[in-house]
């Protein structure tokens, strides 16, 4: 998602860019298609670990050191496999800082550098799997639902500021995270990456993309127990 | 469920995404044989694979790499042509080769090795490949070219995807002005007159291709011509894209619409003879604006007939398959007629060769029109000629093989782990 929304932030305006990720080969074959793409623009690609909070905070200083971003997407994130964590908590532990500690960690550290400055926007990627914990994915979800509420906190910190938080919950999507998912019935990542960045130009709090599973998570988040625990999601 | 351009039907597929190309010899391992599938815009079943898995390429849509001064396009298989043409012809460089519509990716552009309305100056699409990496499901990575192990390169352009699945290309473009072509428009009355045009055209035009009626007995048409031009200014056609909204109940190209149709269509363009400018987007790819505008022909889809028989042969053969399908009944709107020029194709599995090619399409209804392909086999057969198989959906094996004598060579090149619906059908694996 977060290479669809580049592509649209790259084309037609001049945008230095930072790609971070964890991993450099992936992060560079993106890079090399963005600069193909947009030659006016300068992209450089940063590898993290994503699972140590230092490096974290390291690399985001070193980053901001070279000029504070107008935006900030922070759009990783894996998909693990339910019954695999429930059996082993190491691969739990593992789904749960990529998706839920890692992002938040990066969103603070970039926040306390654009409140300081006074400007800026930071995109979060929750997800809708974060609004009510299901047996098919809670691990996935408890880390996005961290997500959700880390944003949440920031939008309260800097309301009134100069400084604009949008949380984004995406459906399913097809993206390489879904790749192994049947296909059918996901959304476009064209289509998702576009909402992403019209939402991030408004900062607009909180964006369902696509806009229908605002209404599907108010219903499911609204069911009684009693109906949600016979249910197969 | 997964269907071709043709929607002929729909079958049931394990559709795999592929994502990374880093990735590729992990994600091609599976138990069945599987088929690289692209935006599905060939017609009948080479793009098919029903019961067995797909590995969609529209993932694989990174550019590499891209030399300004040389033109040389380094890109992944999934990159579709009009992402290749709207990052290319800004740039002053364009693809040298393109088929009717833009939204096929590298990787089946290759695999078909297609061609478009100036193959008798370029060539096909493959003559512009200088380097391709492909994967085989064994693990291994063979990058080829017309240089480098050469007979894989032609094993694997038009080589349907049964060699490997395509992993990257490099492209050579062709410098252009800009995006304007000039363009004549000239109506002829009769065969004759169509080949004098072709003939006296090939030398100035870089583009040739034609519309024939083919209710009209005599294979009257429209002679299109056009070269590349440079033109200052002048804004692109922003046309709005409209989609085919629904599947019709029975196909609009009928009995009934298509004579009018086609009276209507030849003196419409007829008045409009003479010289004109038109955008590529809008000379090279007119039906592009019109998604889904496969769903005219009903829901029980339709064929497309594509021949291409030598020159000698190809007055009489032409006119004896028009005639064939007025005694049919059966009609086609969207009748292309081009002559193809005198080079031989590269791949071992190629379509264009030099002669005379005409595309025709045909709602699908049943034995009446599978009857009347039959007829049209024997005179294409009966000629030398051959058919297409990005648009093929029937033939018969005896006339694949007849049409394609390098396919012995070809077999050997083949991926035990790729299969399709059209390799099963015509290779009987």
């Amino acid at each position: 998602m977060a290479e669809h929304c580049a592509r649209l932030w790259l084309a037609g305006q001049p945008v230095e860019l930072t790609l971070l990720g964890r991993n450099l080969d992936k992060t560079e074959a993106v890079a090399a298609d963005l600069r193909v793409r947009s030659p006016g623009c300068s992209v450089k690609s940063v590898q993290a670990n994503f699972s140590d909070a230092q490096q974290i905070r390291a690399t985001v200083d070193a980053i901001v050191a070279g000029g504070l971003p107008d935006i900030v997407l922070i759009a990783h994130g894996s998909l693990p496999d339910q019954q695999a964590c429930q059996a082993d908590l190491g691969l739990a532990a593992e789904a749960m800082q990529v998706n839920g500690i890692s992002p938040a960690l990066f969103a603070e550290a970039f926040a306390g550098h654009m409140q300081r400055a006074n400007r800026g926007t930071l995109t979060i990627l929750g997800s809708v799997a974060g609004e009510r914990g299901r047996k098919s994915n809670y691990v996935y979800g408890a880390a996005k639902g961290l997500v959700t509420r880390y944003a949440e906190g920031l939008q309260h910190r800097l309301a009134g500021c100069g400084v604009k938080v949008v949380l984004v919950k995406p459906g399913p999507t097809a993206t390489p995270m879904t790749a192994h998912m049947p296909q059918r019935g996901l959304a476009s990542v064209e289509s998702v990456a576009a909402q992403i960045v019209a939402a991030t130009a408004k900062g607009q709090p909180v964006l369902y993309t696509p806009g229908k599973w605002a209404l599907i998570m108010l219903v499911i988040a609204n069911l009684p127990r009693a109906i949600f625990n016979k249910m197969d999601i | 469920m997964v269907s071709s351009w043709g929607r002929l039907g729909r079958w049931e597929h394990d559709v795999r995404p592929l994502t990374e190309r880093a990735q590729l010899p992990r994600q091609l391992q599976c138990a069945g044989p599987g088929l690289a599938h692209g935006m599905g815009r060939s017609y009948g079943d080479v793009c098919l694979n029903p019961g067995g898995v797909l590995w969609r390429t529209t993932g694989l849509d990174h550019f590499i790499s891209f030399d300004q001064d040389s033109g040389l396009l380094r890109c992944e298989a999934g990159v579709l042509l009009r992402d290749i043409q709207r990052l290319a012809i800004p740039r002053g460089w364009m693809l040298p080769v393109t088929p009717g519509t833009q939204l096929v990716t590298v990787g089946g552009a290759i695999a078909n090795d297609v061609h478009g309305k100036n193959h008798h100056a370029l060539g096909s699409f493959g003559d512009h490949v200088r380097r391709l990496e492909l994967l085989r499901t064994d693990g291994s990575r063979i990058v080829c070219g017309p240089a480098e192990m050469p007979e894989w390169f032609a094993a694997t352009v038009g080589g349907l995807g049964l060699t490997g699945v395509i992993g990257s290309a490099e492209i050579q473009l062709r410098r252009v002005a800009g995006p304007w072509m000039e363009t004549e428009t000239l109506p002829y009355a009769n065969l004759d007159e169509f080949f004098q045009l072709a003939d006296a055209s090939e030398a100035g035009w870089e583009h040739t291709v034609s519309w024939i009626d083919c209710l009209s007995g005599n294979g009257r048409g429209i002679f299109l011509r056009a070269n590349h031009c440079a033109i200052e200014g002048g804004e692109a056609p922003r046309a709005k894209a409209r989609t085919m909204p629904f599947v019709p109940p029975v196909s609009l190209v009928n009995k009934l619409s298509l004579a009018p149709f086609n009276f209507a269509y030849y003196n419409l363009q007829k008045s409009r003879a003479g010289k004109g400018v038109a955008h590529y987007e809008s000379y090279f790819y007119p039906l592009d604006n019109l998604h889904e505008w496969n769903r005219m022909y009903g829901p029980k889809g339709f064929y497309q007939y594509q021949s291409v028989v030598p020159r000698a042969a190809g007055r009489a053969a032409v006119q004896a398959m028009l005639e064939a399908i007025t005694d049919s009944g059966e009609g086609s709107f969207l009748a292309v007629l081009k002559t193809f020029g005198e080079r031989g194709a590269l791949g071992m599995l190629s379509f264009p060769q030099p002669g005379v090619t005409l595309a025709l399409d045909f709602p699908n209804r049943g034995e009446r029109t599978l009857r009347l392909f039959d007829k049209l086999d024997a005179i294409v057969a009966a000629a030398g000629g051959r058919i297409y198989m990005a648009k093929d959906a029937r033939m018969p094996r005896a006339l694949f093989e007849a049409g394609y004598p390098r396919l012995a060579e070809f077999l050997q090149y083949r991926d035990p782990g790729i299969s399709s619906a059209m390799s099963r059908r015509l290779m009987g694996n």
